[in-house]
């Protein structure tokens, strides 16, 4: 993973770049596999037909030829669009710049593959700027178009973090893309992990970017849970949760079982009593045997 | 023999001492606790019937879309229909003297009610190519084979219709002539009738029509090159009277013999030295009619050959009746004009101004304001001479029945319309009660009692059960004007379209006081005003325990949302108006902030349509508060037709208005953008911001603790296909979806996304604690469908170790930050539901312990309460033991509807709006309040009254129990100590 970083470091300049998945940095194989980064969202090939749009496909395809490189094929084409950063209340100006291709399934529809990200290193005016923004505890903002194809679309996408969210070792900063075909919907940017509050000054380390980034489709509801119906037969839901549960005898019948438990007890302690009461006279009779045997012996110590 | 005793009383301790369920209610408990009143909103047509004497009707129509009969001496409701609310009734009448003919639906719809009963005769739907003015017309004594004939204009087509079944006989189609029709009129006893009306801008057209088939007899038309601006008064079966576009003269219309001759005469001639608008107002008197100019209103008196004269000029506060048909061909009209604290009722003959057949003063509540409306009949007095009843409609929606200078009875129909409730508490007791008054209770409560033990003894006669209903029903405890120890005792702060503020007791549903809000009254500084909002404004508990409670009335003064605002305080003790401020910028929204001043009055911010916030009160105090929080405040706003939400955040004092410190500016912060083509947004929904979340942690099986991801900041957004906003079933399941989102608000992060593929609005939904339920409908299952999400937080998972609580070595204390990346996980769960639902609502507890219910209102205008057990996504087709113990329901694809767990119980709440919650200071129980055009209020416990003993509680008996007890164990001791000395003995 670092090996990896340390590969792109060197190629891109300093341009940080991850790999847009939500698993990790694992590129080749994203790379590799097209069909599954658009998928990431679990979107049926139906949903990609309800969103087709008519004029789409044109305008991506007269992008292409705009770029000259590009796939060449129709329903695979390279798309560039640009990221855009303000300091506070400035103006916003160019950061840096998203690629992508752009794969258009047999519906029509559109998705975003293979999402790269150069990031423009700050020049020394906007560090200062930025210096100054992480003194006021201020926002640093950025922006994206709505329309990967046509930008901006209707309007520029815009998110914005406290500056001081953002400095680590180096500047560490995350994208999570929201998208809906090439309509980009919510970008939520800010920095990879917590943001402590009160929020403390920190100068960054490094003045680089380490740009993490991810990409997500919409996902999908999975069907009502129609199982349930035939599992539990065709009954109707009235009722359902307080089925009665089996139960056993004693847990149906304690209310019965104790005062007879109890009345019982009483009887038996009384019937008891009885015997006793007779049986007291047996003793009775027999104490003074006892008592007889036991001033017995002293008279046969008399008698010695 | 003892021991036995024992037990049995025990066992009677035990059975008496379990609280009975509260989740449904029994016979004897109705009104108890809950009470019900029904009304039916702004009056906008009445038609009387004196059919016979015992049965003095009138027969209304309103706003609210209610068709009603009224009793005419007490003004008790006989029937009722609530039409739907897309069924708005344009005009009644009454049709072969038993039919109510109602047409609706913009000329639609005709039906025919049974005047005694309310039942329906017929329906008729009329159809027609375009959207047009409705008319309706009734002749009253044109017979066609016996039959009579109603005529309706609506959709660009004249339709004649038999009163009996509601055929259409014959129908003429305008629309190609682009005919709008005005008026139809019928001349006296011949067979035909005239419409008249418009074509484009400046041509009339007359055409008469056989009644008989709808043939076309002859049709006329006159051009007047200066234009009509549309409005048009009969004046006579020949005679029109019409304006013109430039609002400055009338024309006289006369058709004879199907021929028409127009007349122009300026206003100014009639009127004098005026350069006003005219307007012309709806009346139906013969041979004269009203037109409105400078604050005036003029009556036009039209003489031979269409010359019109003015018969008088009133003050523009006034109300004119129709025309009253008396005998000998007179027709009479009433007329209300205001004056100080009164108001002047005269009723005269249309061809005699100066004849006044009646002249009444009746004092009147200035609260009521002015009157809007006013309706006329006549009765035979004892000394056969006319007598005349008057209904009124004031401007607070009331109306009265006026008869002998006196307010017969007055019904509160603004209470029809209601836009928003907050509850507000009481004032607290004072001490010192006498004795005498403890005294004379002392009776009654020991017989009070006796009877309660009789009836729980079933020793009660029918008599005494029915003496312990009623003593049950006017226990004077509920409805007493101070805080009671549960909290059930609270006032209903009740804001209506009419801008009246009623405050309702909780206890009867009696109005405490009612208040016409001075600065929501129609008048120079407010044209149009509208209503919005109610706000507890200051809730005194700690500081300033010696002021009244207030609530803040937040208003807009027109109707766009671009118009400056209103704001107005009320106190709730008195109902005294105590300040009103016009505002010069708009509202937008209204967020109240969780400050509050040295007096307790809450800090609110106004966000106007610029995006500036304004704090409110203006106070240096309050700004001082607010400077502190100042960088901790986001807000954000949906842009609904725009598929647009957007993040802000304040930033300094505004910079256009120098010098106005309570106002900011204000900066974007983040926004989503809805793609336009897939998605719109249908319903957003957040937390109450007053509720109380008990514990941040739930422990569920094997002794695993999860943590609700409890935010003040979360939003639902639940957005549709943009071809799937209409009705249901009118896309196919493939080309609709829903989507829902979890917003946080501080950042604009979303938290959770779901499609819905096949599903179909309208969404209701709730959002509390850590969940959200929403009900949508399912198009491939053609079921309604309920799912809920609920949201996890997963970084405070690991807390679990007991000597890291102890240790102090959790995150549990430290400060969240939206900024940090939450950690979350959803779990969601999809269940059918049979009904489609008008409300929904949440139970809200004073500390959040108790379990919570759904509160769903029904399409057949109920209210169900549903338990989120119900909707817990963990539920399972086969819950493990433990998980049973749980109290995790198996699994069922539909949610149960348990009939008994309906809180309105038989009872229904016609055009149901609105369902608000609000915490009693007992745990256990919840405040119910529902509203339409009927009110409904309860108390509901969702885990029954666990803190407390029912009301019908026999102290008597218990104590009867520990008496017998006592003697009870005295008497075994006796008997055992003297077994014992036997025993010795022996």
């Amino acid at each position: 993973m670092r090996a990896f970083r340390v590969f792109f470091l060197f190629s891109c300049l300093g341009f940080a770049l991850l790999v847009p998945s939500s698993l990790g940095f694992q590129s080749d194989e994203l790379l590799l596999d097209d069909e599954e980064f658009g998928l990431e969202g679990g979107r049926s090939p139906e949903s990609f037909r309800i969103r087709s749009q008519p004029s789409a496909p044109q305008s991506a395809r007269r992008r292409s030829s705009d770029f000259g490189g590009g796939g060449g094929s129709d329903s695979d084409s390279k798309i560039q669009f640009s990221l855009e950063h303000a300091f506070g209340d400035s103006d916003f100006s160019p950061a840096g710049a998203f690629s992508a291709r752009l794969k258009t399934s047999n519906h029509g529809a559109q998705t975003l593959t293979k999402l790269r990200f150069s990031r423009n290193a700050f020049t020394e005016a906007e560090k200062e700027k930025f210096e100054k923004l992480l003194q006021g505890d201020d926002f640093y903002r950025i922006r994206l178009p709505s329309n990967v194809v046509s930008p901006p679309g209707r309007e520029y996408i815009i998110s914005a973090v406290k500056a001081r969210c953002l400095p680590r070792e180096a500047l560490d900063e995350h994208f999570f893309i929201h998208m809906d075909g090439v309509n980009i919907l919510a970008v939520n940017y800010g920095s990879p992990g917590a943001c402590q509050y009160p929020r403390q000054l920190k100068l960054p380390g490094k003045w680089s970017f380490n740009s993490h980034y991810i990409l997500k489709n919409t996902e999908q509801a999975p069907r009502a849970p129609v199982f349930a119906e035939e599992i539990l037969g065709g009954e109707e839901g009235e009722g359902e949760g307080i089925k009665p549960v089996e139960r056993s005898f004693w847990a149906k019948y304690w209310m019965y079982l104790i005062p007879l438990g109890l009345i019982v007890m009483n009887a038996v302690t009384q019937a008891l009593n009885m015997p006793e009461e007779q049986a007291t006279g047996q003793p009775g009779s027999q104490g003074p045997a006892t008592a007889a045997v036991q001033r017995g012996p002293p008279t046969a110590v008399r008698r010695r | 023999m003892a021991r036995a005793t024992r037990v049995f009383l025990l066992l009677l301790l035990v059975l008496l001492s379990s609280p009975s369920p509260s989740f449904s209610l029994y016979e004897d408990q109705v009104g108890l606790m809950d009470w019900h009143q029904q009304y039916i909103g702004k009056v906008k047509h009445a038609v009387f019937h004196t059919q016979k004497a015992g049965r003095k009707r009138v027969v209304v129509s309103t706003e609210e879309n209610v068709i009603a009969s009224l009793d005419l001496r007490r003004g008790d409701i006989f029937w009722r229909h609530v039409l739907g609310p897309n069924d708005a009734v344009d005009e009644i009448d009454i049709a072969l003297g038993k039919y109510v003919i109602t047409l609706s639906s913009e000329g639609s719809i005709l039906r025919a009610w049974n005047l005694p009963d309310g039942q329906m005769v017929w329906e008729s739907f009329l159809q027609g190519p375009k959207p047009s003015k409705s008319l309706l017309s009734v002749p009253a004594n044109m017979k066609i084979d016996k039959d009579n004939v109603i005529f309706v204009f609506g959709k660009g087509c004249l339709h004649a219709v038999s009163s009996i079944d509601g055929e259409v006989l014959w129908k003429k189609d305008f629309a190609d002539e682009s005919l709008e029709v005005q008026q139809i009129i019928h001349p006296l006893g011949s067979d035909m009738i005239y419409a008249v009306g418009f074509v484009g801008l400046s041509q009339l057209d007359a055409y008469q029509i056989n009644v008989r088939n709808g043939e076309v007899l002859k049709h006329r038309s006159a051009a007047f090159p200066g234009g009509f601006c549309g409005e048009v008064s009969l004046v006579s079966s020949d005679t029109l009277v019409a304006l013109d576009a430039t609002r400055s003269s009338l024309i006289s219309i006369s058709i004879l013999d199907g021929e028409i001759s127009l007349q122009q005469t300026h206003i100014s001639n009639l009127v004098g030295d005026s350069f006003g608008m005219a307007v012309m107002l709806p009346s139906k008197l013969s041979g004269m009619l009203m037109i409105k100019i400078n604050n005036y209103m003029v009556f036009v008196r039209v003489a031979d050959e269409g010359k019109l004269e003015v018969a008088e000029k009133i003050n523009d506060a006034a109300a004119v009746s129709d025309a009253l048909a008396l005998s000998e061909g007179q027709q009479a009209f009433g007329l209300v004009e205001h004056g100080g604290n009164k108001i002047h009722l005269t009723v005269k003959l249309v061809n005699d101004w100066n004849g006044d057949l009646l002249k009444e003063n009746i004092g009147m509540d200035h609260q009521r304001g002015c009157v809007h409306k006013i309706f006329i009949n006549n009765y035979i007095r004892t000394d056969r001479s006319y007598g005349f009843r008057a209904l009124i409609v004031m401007e607070d929606h009331s109306l009265l029945l006026l008869q002998q200078g006196e307010i017969v009875w007055s019904r509160e129909d603004g209470l029809a319309s209601i836009i928003d409730v907050t509850a507000s508490e009481l004032p607290v007791e004072k001490e010192g009660v006498s004795v005498a008054k403890v005294e004379h209770n002392l009776f009654e409560w020991l017989k009070g009692h006796m009877l309660k033990l009789k009836g729980t003894l079933m020793l009660a006669s029918p008599e005494d059960i029915i003496a312990i209903q009623g003593m049950r029903l006017k226990s004077s405890e509920k409805s007493k004007m101070t805080r009671d120890h549960n909290g059930f005792r609270k006032l209903l702060i009740v804001l209506t379209r009419a801008g009246k503020l009623f405050a309702l007791h909780t206890g009867d549903g009696r109005v405490v006081w009612s208040v016409l809000l001075h600065s929501l009254r129609n008048s120079e500084a407010c044209a149009y005003p509208t209503g919005l909002n109610v706000y507890q404004w200051q809730v005194p508990h700690h500081h300033a325990m010696d002021e009244n409670p207030s609530v803040l009335v937040v208003g807009r003064c027109g109707l766009g949302s671009d118009a400056p605002g209103v704001l107005s305080f009320v106190d709730t003790y008195t109902g005294k108006e105590l300040d009103s401020l016009f505002l010069t910028h708009s509202i937008e929204r209204i967020i109240p902030l969780s400050f509050t001043d040295s007096r307790e009055q809450r800090l609110h911010l106004i966000i106007d349509t610029d995006h500036h916030a304004h704090l409110y009160p203006r106070t240096p105090e309050a700004i001082g508060i607010f400077q502190h929080e100042l960088p901790n405040i986001y807000w954000y706003l949906v842009e609904a037709d725009n598929g647009i939400i957007r993040g802000h955040a304040l930033k300094s004092n505004c910079i256009l208005q120098e010098g106005d410190e309570y106002c900011f500016d204000t900066r974007d912060l983040w926004s989503i953008v809805f793609p336009s083509e897939s998605e719109k947004i249908l319903a957003t929904v957040t937390r109450k911001l007053n509720e109380v979340v008990h514990t941040q942690a739930k422990v569920i099986t094997d002794q695993d603790v999860m943590y609700k991801y409890v935010s003040k900041n979360l939003l639902f957004v639940a957005t549709v296909a943009p071809k799937a906003t209409g009705e249901i079933g009118s896309v196919t399941p493939e080309e609709s979806w829903l989507v829902v989102y979890l917003i946080d608000t501080v950042t604009g992060r979303i938290l959770y996304r779901m499609t819905h593929h096949g599903t179909q609005g309208p969404v209701h939904a709730v959002f509390s604690e850590n969940w959200v339920v929403y009900h949508y409908f399912n198009l491939r299952a053609h079921r309604y469908e309920m799912s809920v999400v609920e949201i996890y937080d997963q970084s405070r998972a690991d807390n679990k170790d007991v000597w890291k609580l102890v240790l102090g070595k959790h995150n549990l204390t430290s400060p969240v930050s939206s900024y940090s990346r939450p950690e979350v996980i959803t779990k969601s769960q999809f269940y059918f539901f049979t009904h489609s639902v008008k409300a929904m609502a949440v139970t809200s507890t004073a500390k959040g312990i108790t379990s919570k219910q759904l509160l769903i209102g029904t399409i057949g205008d109920q209210v169900l309460a549903l338990d989120k057990r119900y909707l817990d996504p963990r539920r399972t087709i086969n819950p493990s033991q433990s998980e049973r113990e749980e109290g995790i329901i198996p699994l069922t694809d539909s949610l149960p509807i348990i009939p008994q767990s309906y809180v309105t119980h038989t009872l229904k709440v016609e055009g149901l709006r609105g369902i608000v919650t609000a915490p009693a200071k007992l745990e256990s129980t919840t405040l119910v309040f529902a509203y339409g055009v009927d009110l409904f209020f309860t108390r509901i416990a969702p885990s029954r009254t666990y803190d407390l003993l029912t009301d019908d509680f026999s102290y008597a008996l218990l104590l009867i129990t520990i008496v017998a007890l006592v003697a009870a164990i005295f008497v075994t001791w006796i008997l055992s100590e003297r077994k014992e000395l036997q025993e010795k003995w022996r």
